[in-house]
């Protein structure tokens, strides 16, 4: 489905939306409080932003490390190229007997995973990793670490990107995460756990945003929900028209990587946006969505060239760029479309154009052409 | 292909190595941000007393000679009856307790026993004050995760060497291979106070 029809049912609703607003309000201001009393929270990002390029550009070996690091700790490491084969790992590790516990992460909602919360009776747990430290084989989750200190069978779960390659690491991805996502100096519970657990990489999707070399950026997220604390778009939609994956802005550049530009939900997600670039200035390991948005508007509109029928935007296009190819073509162009438009105007202003470009004064005016053109009002003033 | 080999390789082809990175391919990390706080040590320890507060934990500073009675002062404010504490808890500690009952967590208390306690003393590892946190490391006088996570109430002694004043700093001096909880106020409804031992 496409973003703004998702989106039309979650506008309609008045109360939904100020209970939004108020929330968005509320964090946006825990956030900046946060974020502005550390006077070195730019070097904090800068650092950030290059301990997470370092782990996709050197991604396998860490990838290797890490598995490494987690067997001599007692632990095991499995892989699963998609959501089915991670689902059936999962299974294929937990005891029959016993119903598992778990604690949601971004990955786990992605696999569809469910179960109770742990408790003390819990005997088998899944847990959705925050993220892992490579070079120790160490498991950090933000909450108290229920769950991590089970008597029977741990299954971490991860994506293959969510680690970082150094233990020292760690003093940067805690502050980023905390501040720019709680809006707080730390969360108010942070726990680890090194080796001894069933760890679960998931693919998924993930090498096809990698292979873009300007998409992969988006890889670089650590999963604070900064970018839709701050978003005008979300804070009036919610969650939901963002489909089955990551919501929010963050959710708009990675769900068409992974999803494609030809179905209509990747396809229509790159444009719900305003790139006022909110989402930019806060994203704590300087991830530019902006940036990404226009980049995958691009491969949207690409897609669109290879259909055997050209949409009514690619046609007025394709006329645009014949007219504005030569000089006297233009000027005519020019000319003509202004007569034309000029009968429609009211009162000074154009309310609606015929047809398809009704749409565009669906919800503004168009105003009047003047009678001159400015190329003309420029030779006669010489 | 195994998923294994597969992944890797879809890794590797998907962001292959640049020339252009030099011979080890390492990308810099710049660590321009501060490591340390520029502070008098008794100015540390008053930012970490300032800090906890500010996340809503109660905290009191001491003399070494008072922990005992302070704490006494602080469990019976809170009318509890009988704490867990972990089986190596400094005896010291507990000696000014009348009408609490100490749990020692030898054998290891069953959930339901946690539950029903009136709270958990434990120490810590090392506390950090710019962020008002303490750290546990299942080492010596703070036992098991579990002792933490499931009484109502949590009364963690921190001496006053133990305490850094920055993530960096604890990061650097923290074991990654014991089970590692950083406690930063209170969460879920439990309630968190902080004694400041000050030597």
């Amino acid at each position: 489905m496409r973003f703004s029809d998702a989106a039309r049912p979650e506008l309609a609703d008045p109360r939904e939306r100020r209970t939004r607003r108020q929330a968005a309000e509320d964090a946006r201001a825990r956030q900046a409080a946060a974020t502005g009393e550390l006077p070195d929270w730019e070097p904090l990002r800068e650092s950030g932003a290059a301990i997470r390029e370092r782990t996709l550009r050197e991604l396998g070996t860490h990838l290797e490390t890490l598995e490494t690091a987690v067997a001599e700790e007692g632990g095991r490491v499995h892989w699963a190229r998609d959501a089915n084969e991670a689902r059936r790992i999962i299974t294929g590790l937990l005891p029959a007997d016993a119903d598992a516990a778990l604690v949601r992460s971004d990955v786990t909602d992605e696999l569809g995973l469910e179960g109770a919360e742990p408790g003390p009776h819990t005997k088998a747990a899944v847990v959705g990793a925050g993220f892992l430290v490579a070079e120790t084989g160490t498991l950090v989750v933000t909450g108290r670490g229920e769950g991590l200190s089970i008597p029977g069978t741990l299954v971490v779960v991860a994506g293959i990107e969510d680690i970082v390659p150094d233990w020292t690491d760690l003093e940067v991805l805690l502050q980023l995460l905390a501040r720019a996502g709680a809006g707080l100096p730390l969360h108010p519970a942070v726990a680890t756990r090194t080796g001894e657990f069933e760890l679960v990489l998931v693919d998924n999707g993930r090498t096809k945003v990698l292979a873009d070399p300007v998409g992969r950026e988006a890889l670089r997220c650590v999963h604070c929900s900064a970018c839709s604390d701050v978003c005008p778009v979300f804070e009036r939609t919610g969650p939901r028209p963002y489909g089955p994956g990551r919501a929010g802005p963050i959710g708009a550049v990675l769900t068409p990587q992974v999803r494609g530009v030809e179905v209509s939900l990747g396809a229509s997600l790159p444009f719900a946006s305003t790139l006022c670039g909110a989402c930019a200035d806060v994203c704590p390991v300087k991830i530019d969505i902006p940036g990404l948005l226009v980049h995958l508007r691009g491969r949207v509109v690409d897609a669109r060239r290879r259909r055997p029928v050209p949409n009514p935007e690619l046609l007025l296009m394709r006329g645009l760029a014949w007219s504005m190819g030569d000089e006297r073509r233009y000027e005519q162009t020019v000319v003509r479309r202004a007569r034309w438009a000029r009968l429609l105007v009211r009162d000074g202003r154009i309310r609606r154009l015929p047809g398809l470009l009704g749409k565009w004064t669906d919800a503004r005016d168009l105003p009047a052409p003047p009678r001159r053109s400015f190329r003309a009002w420029w030779r006669r003033r010489g | 292909m195994s998923a294994r080999e597969e992944i890797l390789r879809r890794v590797r082809a998907a962001f292959p190595p640049d020339p252009a990175d030099g011979e080890d391919g390492v990308v810099p990390v710049p660590r321009g941000y501060p490591c340390h706080v520029d502070l008098p040590r008794g100015d540390v320890i008053a930012l970490f007393g300032e800090r906890v507060a500010a996340r809503r934990a109660a905290v009191r500073h001491v003399a070494a000679d008072e922990l005992a009675v302070a704490m006494a002062a602080m469990l019976w404010a809170r009318e509890a009856k009988r704490v867990a504490v972990p089986a190596d808890l400094p005896r010291g500690w507990l000696s000014g307790l009348e009408g609490v009952r100490p749990l020692a967590d030898d054998p290891p208390l069953d959930p339901a026993t946690l539950a029903e306690a009136d709270g958990v003393v434990t120490g810590c590892a090392l506390a950090i004050a710019e962020t008002g946190t303490v750290v546990l490391d299942g080492g010596r006088a703070q036992g098991r995760r579990a002792l933490t996570l499931i009484p109502r109430h949590h009364l963690c002694v921190v001496h006053a060497d133990q305490i850094v004043g920055t993530v960096p700093e604890a990061v650097g001096r923290l074991d990654p291979y014991p089970p590692l909880s950083w406690i930063s106020g209170p969460s879920d409804g439990r309630s968190l106070e902080i004694l400041v031992v000050e030597d």
